[in-house]
């Protein structure tokens, strides 16, 4: 039988890629001083760190924990309440195919793009500084963020609906209001219900560090006992938040699989 | 009832769909639209509730000018019309009843029907409306658990709800099957002769238009080629009349079946 030949797979745009991302990830690690020798002459150093926090945790500590990990929990649920309850009715704004007006949706999006650009940890410093220490700044910068997040995914959900619905409805004389509640709601409900759990699990991990710059929940104690070297304490709050959040997780992410 | 004056409909994109329409439309009668994809059928009947709006000349519905028709008024007329779709347009996550009382809304403070507060009465229309059809029994169904052709009952029965004076049916059985399709058929029949619901249908196939309709009308590249009422169809000319509307000799083999 004849061989088949077939000529040789050009490598080379493959290559000047692989090239290009290595250049990229060095050069930003010499930029950035990193330096493989540093780890690992500190590597002994993490690793008695590492023994004086869990061997073993300081168990007797764990009730203390429960407290600031409820506020931590209450601070993800209050700012994922308001920032999904406001992000709502700002992404019917924000959608272009609701009120077929781009003198709204365009600046209504402006504003959402800022909004998301601006990470929970840096909101939560800022509120600080406005309403002072404590787990109040943590829940609005929380549902600063969480609106941020919601309203973009649910307008972007709004502007992929079954219009042949929104149609139907308009045809037979429904307002933009009977619209909203007869043809859309029912199509993205699910959804946003889906991005609002989203929102509450990225909230649990952040409210978990929005502590450290001191805007309440389990990050305050956790930065308090850092601060006094209770590493054994440490260990214990990084055991049961991490406990947490992966329950939290799981159960969230079940229940999203069953909504869409 | 309805009156085409001089018509025209030109795209944003610059597609001319009709070009200078004129035609009436009498109470009672089921008119049957047939033409080649894209002559103009669906833009046609969508000018008559305004889904889109017309580049010139006027329509009007009962001597009111709905092409002029805004906000409340244009509302208030498209109440009047019940229209049903190729895709059905049902909301799939409602249940069947709820798809029924929303042929309603038109008639309600907007406040009262954003909170579902339908009137009793409202709730008869609507099952009346589905016992019309033959799916009371689904009332409480969720829209997505029916079939195709039981969707397409559903959105008959919602336009019914609305008690209209003229039913808009854009390809209503072209994604039914052959069985299907003489059912969904049946029933619009039935509306248009038991309740004097005028009827205007865009049909694909030429033998469900002379079965059903009163009156075939063609269109092609924007223009009306045939109008003709059934009982004056001559059976000797028909097949070659229909080169005027498909550009071509239909042949009888491309009929869905001869009765
Ligand atoms: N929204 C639109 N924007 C631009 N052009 C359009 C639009 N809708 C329809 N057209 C064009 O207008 C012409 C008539 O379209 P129309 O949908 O009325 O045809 P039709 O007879 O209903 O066809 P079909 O049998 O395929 O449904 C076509 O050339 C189509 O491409
Ligand atoms: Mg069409």
């Amino acid at each position: 039988m004849d061989k088949i030949i077939v000529p040789r797979p050009n490598h080379l745009k493959r290559n000047i890629v692989i090239l290009a991302v290595v250049a990229l990830i060095l050069g930003s690690a010499i930029f950035a001083g990193f330096n493989p020798v540093t780890v690992i002459r500190n590597f002994s150093k993490g690793r008695r760190l590492l023994g004086r926090m869990f061997l073993p945790p300081d168990w007797s500590y764990a009730p203390k924990v429960i407290p600031p990990l409820i506020e931590t929990l209450r601070m993800a649920i209050v700012g994922t309440f308001w920032g999904a309850l406001i992000a709502l009715p700002v992404a019917v704004l924000a959608a272009s195919n609701f009120l077929n007006n781009p003198w709204i949706s365009k600046p209504v999006r402006l504003i959402l793009n800022i909004f998301r650009t601006i990470p929970a940890m840096v909101l939560a410093s800022l509120f600080v500084a406005v309403f002072g220490i404590g787990p109040f700044s943590g829940v609005i910068a929380l549902s600063i963020f969480t609106f941020g997040l919601i309203s973009k995914l649910t307008y972007e959900s709004i502007e992929s609906i079954d219009f042949g619905q929104v149609e139907a409805l308009m045809s037979l004389g429904a307002n933009k209001l009977n619209i909203l509640r007869y043809a859309i709601m029912p199509q993205i409900l699910p959804q946003f219900m889906s991005y609002t759990l989203y929102g509450f699990e990225v909230n649990v991990r952040s409210a978990a560090v929005l502590g450290y710059v001191g805007a309440g929940g389990i990050g305050q104690t956790f930065e308090h006992n850092l601060a006094w070297r209770n590493f054994d304490r440490v260990g214990v709050i990084i055991v049961i938040s991490f406990l947490v959040v992966l329950v939290i997780d799981f159960v969230s992410s079940n229940i999203r699989k069953r909504l869409v | 009832m309805i009156e085409f004056t001089g018509v025209s409909k030109v795209y944003p994109n610059g597609t001319k769909a009709l070009n200078n329409i004129n035609l009436t439309i009498k109470e009672g009668e089921f008119v049957a639209i047939i033409g080649l994809s894209g002559a103009g059928k669906s833009t046609l009947l969508r000018l008559i509730n305004q889904l889109i709006p017309a580049t010139s000349g006027t329509v009007s519905f009962d001597g009111t000018e709905v092409t002029k028709a805004k906000g409340k008024e244009l509302r208030n007329i498209r109440r009047q019309i019940g229209m049903i779709f190729q895709g059905f347009n049902i909301v799939k996550r409602a249940s069947v009843l709820t798809n029924v009382l929303s042929g309603r809304v038109a008639y309600h403070p907007t406040w009262k029907t954003i909170l579902g507060l339908f009137p009793e009465e409202d709730k008869q229309i609507a099952y009346r409306a589905l016992q019309r059809v033959d799916i009371l029994e689904k009332v409480h169904s969720r829209a997505s658990d029916l079939s195709g052709g039981q969707q397409q009952r559903v959105a008959i029965a919602r336009a019914l709800a609305q008690e209209p004076r003229l039913m808009l049916a854009d390809e209503p059985v072209a994604s039914l099957d052959p069985i299907t399709t003489i059912q969904v058929m049946d029933y619009l029949k039935k509306i248009n002769k038991e309740d004097g619901i005028t009827t205007i249908a865009n049909l694909h196939h030429v033998d469900l238009a002379l079965n059903y309709a009163t009156r075939v009308v063609g269109v092609k590249e924007g223009h009306i080629v045939y109008d003709v009422k059934i009982k004056d169809i001559d059976k000797k000319t028909f097949l070659a009349d229909l080169e005027k509307v498909y550009g071509r000799a239909i042949h009888h083999d491309e009929m869905l079946g001869d009765e």
